[in-house]
């Protein structure tokens, strides 16, 4: 799918024979943790059972019911397989692609394994997962408008948090709409301050950052104890509806969870594929990658690198507060103290291992949605793995991305840096 | 016919410094005009003026006679001037074509790129001008001599006229010149003006129509290459009589200082970069390294200086083996470094003046008793180095990175040759530099070598190695291919060694076990510049220089 960003493809090219070994050693050591972990605590003639319709839908599609050993031994033989053409031949090109399908298929092995004895409800599963995907995405979206152009901007879990009590308020006394049009100006509002300080006054980007994030948890916390408790009134602005892509939403297992969203998750489809093309295809791209590269060359050509830059931060913050506007009108139906819970470091968290193109971020936001869903959902299933653990993964995913394990990430050249005209 | 740009009375005031005093200039259809001074004369500052990116305190510009008025580089653009800056300004991860078309890009549909619009353009401009580059390579992937082309291209996307170029050799091999200065006649043929911005003496004689020399701000001349010669340029630049030659004592080696065997040492990528080197360096003598940038030099010296481990061989330093000692060892036993690269490896740059000057001895008395400085002894030592070694700083707590380069390379010199010294490693130590400096650090390395310290002189400037060394060893793909005495070294032969194109018999013996043909993607700059050395193009070349040497 990122075969068309240009970055994409030449990080590729940079493929070293360390990396290669390392990725197969990755590949082998997944198909051992399948036999260990999984295929030896499974009885023999065990049944894995998953429900391949979500609740609640009308169609009626069989279940996929398999015994669970044959299959898991099969993962792991498929896994292991890769692991060692990867370790003598390598993948070349295509490896990051390879390590998708492996790790797909170690959680499939995994979701096997849990359901194994039992029923899992898979499309429910995977339907939670694209919705608890959706504002690691807004979020890891909005990192990337900011860092594309320069300025990075750990400030998103902030503006979510902010953009969320604002929607709520404003849902609860105007509607949803006028809610999610407060939300998106809430963080379009923090994200000016951002820029003000990054980019005119030339302050650290990680101190702007960090005083907006503690800023608007105190805010918020403050808000929400003072005025929010007291008056219900402003804190009950219901949520947005599902909607229902006629004909397609109708189709068997794939229909329930794909075509069947509010608002929140067609307009993130939407947002994705415009900031792709928007930056890879556009002028408008080309000048806001040139900011976050080399704004010195950018300026000798004409372009305006801090308008440029005021410009991506401030769609970044509107990106942000839509993200927040999704916890309240999307979600919850109401704000609660510090609700976004770390959700916009995980954004970046996506950004980063996305690479900072957005169906990275996007493909990086569906694995931490999985991880989050599963949090929530194990514990109910009674499986003896412990949630925080599952929450700990896209932090443990980030740093071994930043460790250059999975590929040598690319940030912009100039991201963080304050530019700094000279001769005026 | 009015020229196609006239600057009248260009005055431009820093705070504290009138880097412009009413300068006046014009460039004529067709002509390359040389702008030549020293670092820090103002040649950058007034390009940049006419290019928009700083404003002018007084002063006018007329554009085929007619005045403009140049507020942004947009101006500039509009105007059809172009300017390719000393520092490229190209974004590695672009394609050449992403980088040519920013700013004025081709689109279709309102605000889509056009990309094959643009490649297509790019690879018409080519064509017509020679100038050879692939539109969809990334510009990371590029030699820099291609990266220039790129930026010369982004001028002609533009359709400028009047064609600025700041220092371009600067960052070139002697063949990516040359290269470049056919590129710069074909531009001047099909009626574009080209400013050459440069300090380099040799090139200015060898490529430019006029030459207009600027020093402290103010134009001192303007001549034509038929008119002068090397050493009035020089005095013209530098404002006094410049003595170019190099006057040393007669060569009385000593006793051997350095001796290396058989070293091996590895690069970054764990490739061999130093292979089964072996040299002796003796007192009182320069033993110059000359090679292409890139043939293991960096890493041999940082072998010698104990900043790389070697992978095999032998050091020997006054008969104590510090193949595995640590710098400060080194140091401590005598040796001098003066880092190539002098803002990463030879100074702190927000440390003051008067801690660089320290900084390999600081832990010594008299500048620390116990685990305490001596802030009153490391600045009164400061005073007296910055005053005998003619370091032109504000004061001794200046920070290192607010000075010149020419300045702060002296404070590496002052630090490392005021103490005694039995053997000086100096690594390209004029790159970049001005006349005047150039001058200076020779003196002093010569003054080092005629008080019978032995002196390592690495340089890919064939000049620099062929004024200063007694004996001249070639390093050629991490071996050191010949060494030649300087009576019998002619800028030909080494040239051609360099190149790795000719071997003497004592040579082949030291060579044997060479691989045959490159693979690796690196060496291919070499291999060019061995096809062209090949051709007879450089020595040619040299021969003209020589002859202009001693016209000088």
């Amino acid at each position: 799918m990122s075969t068309l960003s240009p970055t994409m493809k030449s990080s590729a090219e940079y493929t070293g024979g360390g990396r290669r070994r390392v990725m197969g050693v990755v590949f082998l050591a997944l198909a051992a943790a399948i036999w260990l972990l999984f295929a030896r605590t499974t009885q023999g003639e065990m049944v894995t059972t998953f429900t391949l319709n979500p609740g609640g839908s009308q169609a009626n599609f069989p279940n996929l019911e398999f015994i669970t050993l044959p299959v898991l031994h099969a993962i792991a033989f498929v896994c292991a397989l890769l692991g060692g053409y990867q370790l003598v031949r390598g993948f070349g090109t295509r490896t990051n692609a390879i390590l998708g399908l492996v790790a797909a298929l170690f959680i499939f092995a995994f979701l096997s394994w849990v359901a194994s004895g039992t029923s899992l409800n898979l499309a429910g599963l995977l339907r939670a997962t694209l919705i608890r995907a959706v504002p690691i995405t807004l979020g890891a979206l909005s990192g990337i408008l900011c860092e594309r152009a320069g300025v990075v901007n750990i400030a998103i879990e902030g503006m979510m948090l902010t953009g969320a009590m604002v929607a709520a308020i404003f849902g609860s006394l105007y509607g949803l709409w006028v809610g999610l049009l407060a939300g998106v100006l809430a963080g379009a509002l923090l994200a000016v301050v951002h820029a003000i300080f990054s980019i005119k006054y030339k302050t650290d980007q990680i101190v702007s950052g960090t005083v907006i994030n503690i800023f608007s948890i105190g805010m918020s916390s403050f808000i929400s104890a003072k005025y929010l408790a007291a008056n219900r009134q402003l804190n009950n602005p219901g949520i947005f509806p599902d909607i229902q892509i006629p004909g397609l939403a109708e189709i068997p297992f794939i229909g329930p969870i794909l075509f069947s969203h509010n608002v929140f998750f067609f307009s993130m489809l939407l947002f994705l594929a415009l900031l792709h093309f928007g930056l890879f295809f556009t002028r408008w791209g080309l000048r806001l990658r040139s900011v976050g590269e080399h704004p010195k060359a950018a300026d000798t050509l004409g372009i305006n690198v801090f308008k440029t830059r005021y410009m991506a931060v401030i769609l970044g913050g509107m990106m942000a507060g839509f993200g927040g506007a999704y916890f309240t009108l999307g979600s919850v139906g109401r704000f609660d103290d510090v609700m976004t819970a770390g959700r916009g470091f995980i954004g970046l968290a996506a950004m980063i291992f996305g690479n900072w193109n957005p169906f990275g971020a996007f493909g990086a936001g569906l694995l931490f949605g999985f991880a989050d869903m599963l949090a929530a959902r194990l514990a109910i299933l009674g499986v003896r793995v412990a949630s925080e653990f599952l929450l700990m993964a896209p932090y443990i995913a980030t740093m071994i991305v930043l460790a250059g394990v999975v590929g040598r990430g690319q940030a912009p050249a100039a991201d963080g840096q304050p530019y700094e005209k000279e001769g005026h | 016919m009015p020229p196609v740009l006239e600057l009248k009375t260009i005055t431009k005031r820093f705070p504290g410094v009138l880097a412009n005093d009413r300068i006046d200039l014009s460039l004529e259809r067709g002509e390359i005009h040389a702008l030549l001074g020293e670092n820090g004369a103002g040649k950058t500052t007034l390009m940049n003026i006419l290019y928009g990116l700083y404003q002018p305190d007084e002063g006018e510009i007329f554009i085929n006679g007619r005045q403009v008025q140049i507020h942004s580089p947009t101006d500039a653009i509009n105007a059809g001037i172009g300017m390719v800056h000393q520092h490229f300004m190209l974004i590695p991860v672009f394609t050449v074509t992403e980088n040519v078309m920013l700013g004025s890009e081709s689109l279709k549909m309102g605000g889509i790129l056009d990309r094959r619009a643009a490649t297509e353009r790019i690879r018409q401009i080519s064509s017509a001008y020679g100038l050879e580059v692939d539109p969809d390579d990334y510009v990371r992937d590029l030699p820099v001599g291609v990266q220039q082309r790129v930026e010369i291209i982004k001028l002609l996307y533009r359709e400028a006229d009047i064609l600025i170029l700041d220092e371009p050799t600067a960052v070139l091999t002697p063949q990516e010149a040359d290269e470049l200065f056919k590129i710069m006649h074909s531009l001047t043929e099909r009626g574009k003006s080209i400013i050459f911005i440069t300090h380099k003496l040799r090139e200015v004689l060898d490529i430019a129509d006029r030459i207009t020399v600027i020093r402290r701000g103010k134009v001192v001349g303007s001549t034509t290459p038929k008119q002068a010669n090397q050493s009035k340029l020089a005095a013209m630049m530098v404002g006094r009589e410049v003595d170019l030659s190099v006057h040393k004592r007669a060569f009385t080696p000593g006793a051997d200082v350095l001796t290396v065997q058989n070293l091996k040492v590895g690069d970054d990528r764990g490739q061999i970069a130093v292979d089964d080197v072996s040299f002796t360096v003796r007192a009182g003598e320069v033993l110059g390294i000359a090679g292409v940038q890139g043939n293991g030099q960096t890493e041999l010296v940082e072998a010698l200086t104990g900043l790389r481990p070697a992978l095999d061989g032998s050091v020997r330093l006054l008969n104590e083996d510090v193949t595995r000692a640590n710098p400060r060892r080194i140091t401590e036993l005598g040796t001098a470094h003066i880092p190539e690269d002098r803002q990463r490896d030879g100074l702190v740059l927000s440390f003051p003046v008067a801690d660089n000057l320290v900084l390999n001895t600081y832990y010594q008395r008299p500048f620390s008793k116990g685990a305490v400085l001596q802030q009153a002894t490391i600045a009164k030592v400061a005073e007296e180095r910055v005053n005998s070694f003619d370091i032109r700083t504000p004061s001794v707590d200046t920070s290192a990175a607010s000075l010149s380069g020419g300045n702060q390379q002296k404070v590496i010199v002052a630090r490392e040759l005021s103490r005694p010294v039995k053997l000086v490693v100096a690594s390209q130590p004029t790159r970049g530099l001005d006349v005047g400096s150039i001058e200076y650090i020779h003196g002093r390395l010569i003054e080092s070598r005629d008080n019978g310290g032995a002196v390592l002189l690495v340089s890919s400037e064939l000049d620099e190695i062929m004024q200063l060394s007694d004996r001249i060893a070639v390093i050629y793909r991490g071996k050191i291919v010949d060494v030649l005495s300087a009576q019998d070294a002619s800028k030909e032969k080494v040239g051609l060694l360099m190149a790795g194109v000719v071997r003497t018999a004592t040579a082949k013996k030291a060579s044997l076990g060479v691989k045959p043909k490159p693979k690796a993607k690196a060496s291919s700059k070499t291999k060019t510049s061995a096809k062209k050395a090949a051709q007879k193009k450089k020595p040619s070349r040299a021969a003209k220089t020589t002859r202009r040497r001693k016209d000088s």
